[in-house]
């Protein structure tokens, strides 16, 4: 049996690019391991140096300070809440708004697509939309990671392309039946639509559990920060005493147990579970962000 | 039937937008709106209706301020270096990616990479110090271990270090993400162009360079376009997250961390407005002249 070879050079460059792929991967991988690594270990024992690939002595004491800590635990609370409320009403709001504009026989259709296709390339800028969230009153108000975002112009224009593309015959027969818009809509339509739903969703959900910048502008009152600008709020004390010295009584009769802990093990500890349900859910949805990604690109 | 009446006739589906409309309005258009508070002296007592205009005033202020040219020099520098680093990475990788014939390598290397993307810049700007901290950093551990240096290197408050941690950050970050598209694109390439190749004898590195490349060439292409329209977005979250130390600031400060340092922080609202409206139509600019480009390749974006 004759096997066909590849020429030298072929192979040669085989073995380079698993390589730098390997290296690649390990160098992504490594960054992540080493923190939760160090969050696993004695604080003080990682301050002496030299903690890599493996805890030196092992303890789970930062995670019993973070989840012990009111303050972190109601930044958790906060970030939960709101990354569900924030995608549910989102969602909704914006595929209710993208099916109405998908509408042909809407009057004033073209008028109003230019007017949200106008903001995808002009904006007021940070100031003025701070103004305005102020005059709004939506300063230390929960609503400010809702409202101003219902409406994402661009989810819009995917959601108003997927609608536009289903098949006619759906909406006809149903309005044979007395079916309304708005039950057509939610009992037709939007089942139909779950792919796309699903993906959007994500990108959505994703973006409300990652921002920190918003409310290290709009709130200042402590019970409403999530846990991504807590989490800034500590790493930027640079080491985290302020953390230490605010924590309430609870979280500090358990650190007067546990000298060893120290500001960077318990950031480290913090930022690992902020970490852990994007973690948790990225392999499952791992499929829809590639497929969302290209249709994004698609409408580029 | 006058206008009145049809709108009445359809008004579930006109209930449908005209909510989301408001919110555009109100979210959107009062701010773009705001942006004349540019042109005045905004004061938070006066408002924005009985402020004093004051023309350009705050422009000439920007131009001949200290921070001027170092703003400016900084957003590009970010900018350009991002784009001539950070722009053909996920190329490489997507290339690289596609000669790996081991199905279930490939699929972990693109699980892998792909996940920084999803953390926040929080966390990634966390990682990072702990990694080039120096009690405990990783990359200070290294380099003592392979006796490069003596002591470890405090990266992240010597200036010379900044844009380096700062574009290889993005790189780290972006990479896999990016590479998707192009991933796509050279799936939809026609295999028998690769087998009529290597009949005629091309080596791999060949075959890449003159087919894959030119395939994927139009969606680089557009890629390339909306990178330059970007020119002038240099960075921002991250900038405020690695760029902590204000020892970093004379290589750091790019026009959105200035206008959110001057305009929020300092509360001088109409100098950075004035500030940001400068770049906002820099930026107009910038988009237009790609897309002129753009249409001259053959590939509009609107």
């Amino acid at each position: 049996m004759q096997v066909t070879r590849l020429p030298f050079s072929d192979r040669l460059m085989h073995v380079v690019i698993y390589f730098l792929l390997l290296l690649l991967a390990i160098s992504t991988l490594y960054p992540f391991w080493n923190s939760l690594v160090i969050s696993f270990n004695k604080g003080l024992d990682t301050s002496m140096g030299g903690v890599t690939f493996w805890p030196r002595s092992f303890t789970v004491e930062n995670y019993q300070i973070v989840f012990k800590d009111q303050r972190l635990l109601n930044g958790f609370a906060i970030s939960i809440l709101r990354t569900i409320l924030g995608t549910v009403l989102s969602i909704l709001a914006t595929s209710v708004f993208a099916y109405g504009l998908s509408k042909r026989e809407l009057i004033g259709r073209q008028y109003y697509m230019i007017i949200c296709i106008i903001t995808m390339y002009f904006s007021g800028g940070l100031i003025p939309a701070f103004l305005l969230i102020r005059g709004l009153g939506l300063v230390n108000s929960f609503w400010v990671y809702i409202i101003p975002s219902l409406i994402g112009v661009w989810n819009m224009i995917i959601f108003k392309t997927f609608f536009q593309e289903l098949p006619k015959g759906l909406e006809e027969s149903a309005n044979i039946d007395g079916c309304g818009n708005w039950g057509i809509f939610l009992r037709i339509i939007l089942p139909l639509s779950g792919p796309v739903v699903a993906t959007l969703s994500l990108f959505t959900a994703i973006a409300h559990w990652n921002d920190w910048f918003l409310p290290s502008i709009y709130i200042t009152n402590e019970n409403l920060l999530p846990i991504q600008t807590m989490l800034r709020q500590i790493l930027n004390s640079n080491i985290a005493t302020e953390q230490m010295a605010n924590m309430d009584a609870a979280a500090q009769s358990q650190m007067a147990k546990m000298q060893s802990v120290t500001g960077k093990s318990l950031s480290m500890a913090t930022m690992m579970v902020a970490t852990l349900p994007i973690v948790l859910v990225y392999p499952f949805v791992q499929k829809y962000f590639v497929k969302g990604v290209l249709v994004g690109s698609l409408k580029e | 039937m006058s206008l009145v009446l049809r709108l009445l006739r359809q008004w579930d589906i006109q209930l449908m937008v005209i909510p989301g409309l408001i919110l555009i309005l109100i979210f959107s258009y009062i701010p773009m709106y705001g942006v004349l508070m540019a042109f005045q002296n905004y004061s938070l007592y006066k408002g924005f209706f009985h402020s004093p205009w004051v023309g350009f005033k705050h422009f000439e202020m920007f131009f001949h301020s200290p921070e001027f040219f170092q703003v400016i020099r900084n957003t590009l520098v970010i900018s350009l270096l991002k784009l001539c680093i950070g722009f053909p990475a996920p190329i490489i990788l997507a290339l690289m990616l596609n000669e790996v014939k081991n199905m279930l390598f490939k699929r972990i290397v693109q699980t892998v990479t792909y996940l920084p993307h999803f953390m926040s810049w929080v966390i990634v700007g966390g990682i990072m110090m702990s990694l080039l901290s120096t009690d405990n950093g990783s990359v200070n551990l290294l380099l003592t271990r392979l006796n490069l240096i003596e002591d470890p290197i405090h990266f992240l408050s010597l200036p010379e270090w900044f844009w380096g941690i700062l574009v290889s950050t993005n790189v780290w970050k972006e990479i896999g993400f990016g590479s998707i598209v192009y991933l796509a694109a050279i799936a939809g390439i026609d295999p028998s162009l690769y087998e009529a190749a290597s009949m005629d004898g091309a080596s791999k590195f060949k075959q890449i360079y003159l087919i894959t490349l030119p395939a994927i060439m139009p969606v680089i292409i557009i890629f390339m376009i909306l990178a330059i329209g970007n020119l002038l977005n240099a960075g921002f979250e991250d900038i405020l997250l690695l760029a902590g130390n204000p020892v970093l600031r004379g290589v750091s400060d790019v026009i959105d961390t200035y206008v959110y340092r001057v305009g929020i922080q300092n509360s001088r609202y109409s100098y950075a407005t004035a500030v940001g409206l400068f770049k906002a139509i820099l930026s107009i600019g910038l988009l237009t002249a790609a897309n002129y480009l753009a249409k001259r390749s053959g590939n509009s974006l609107w």
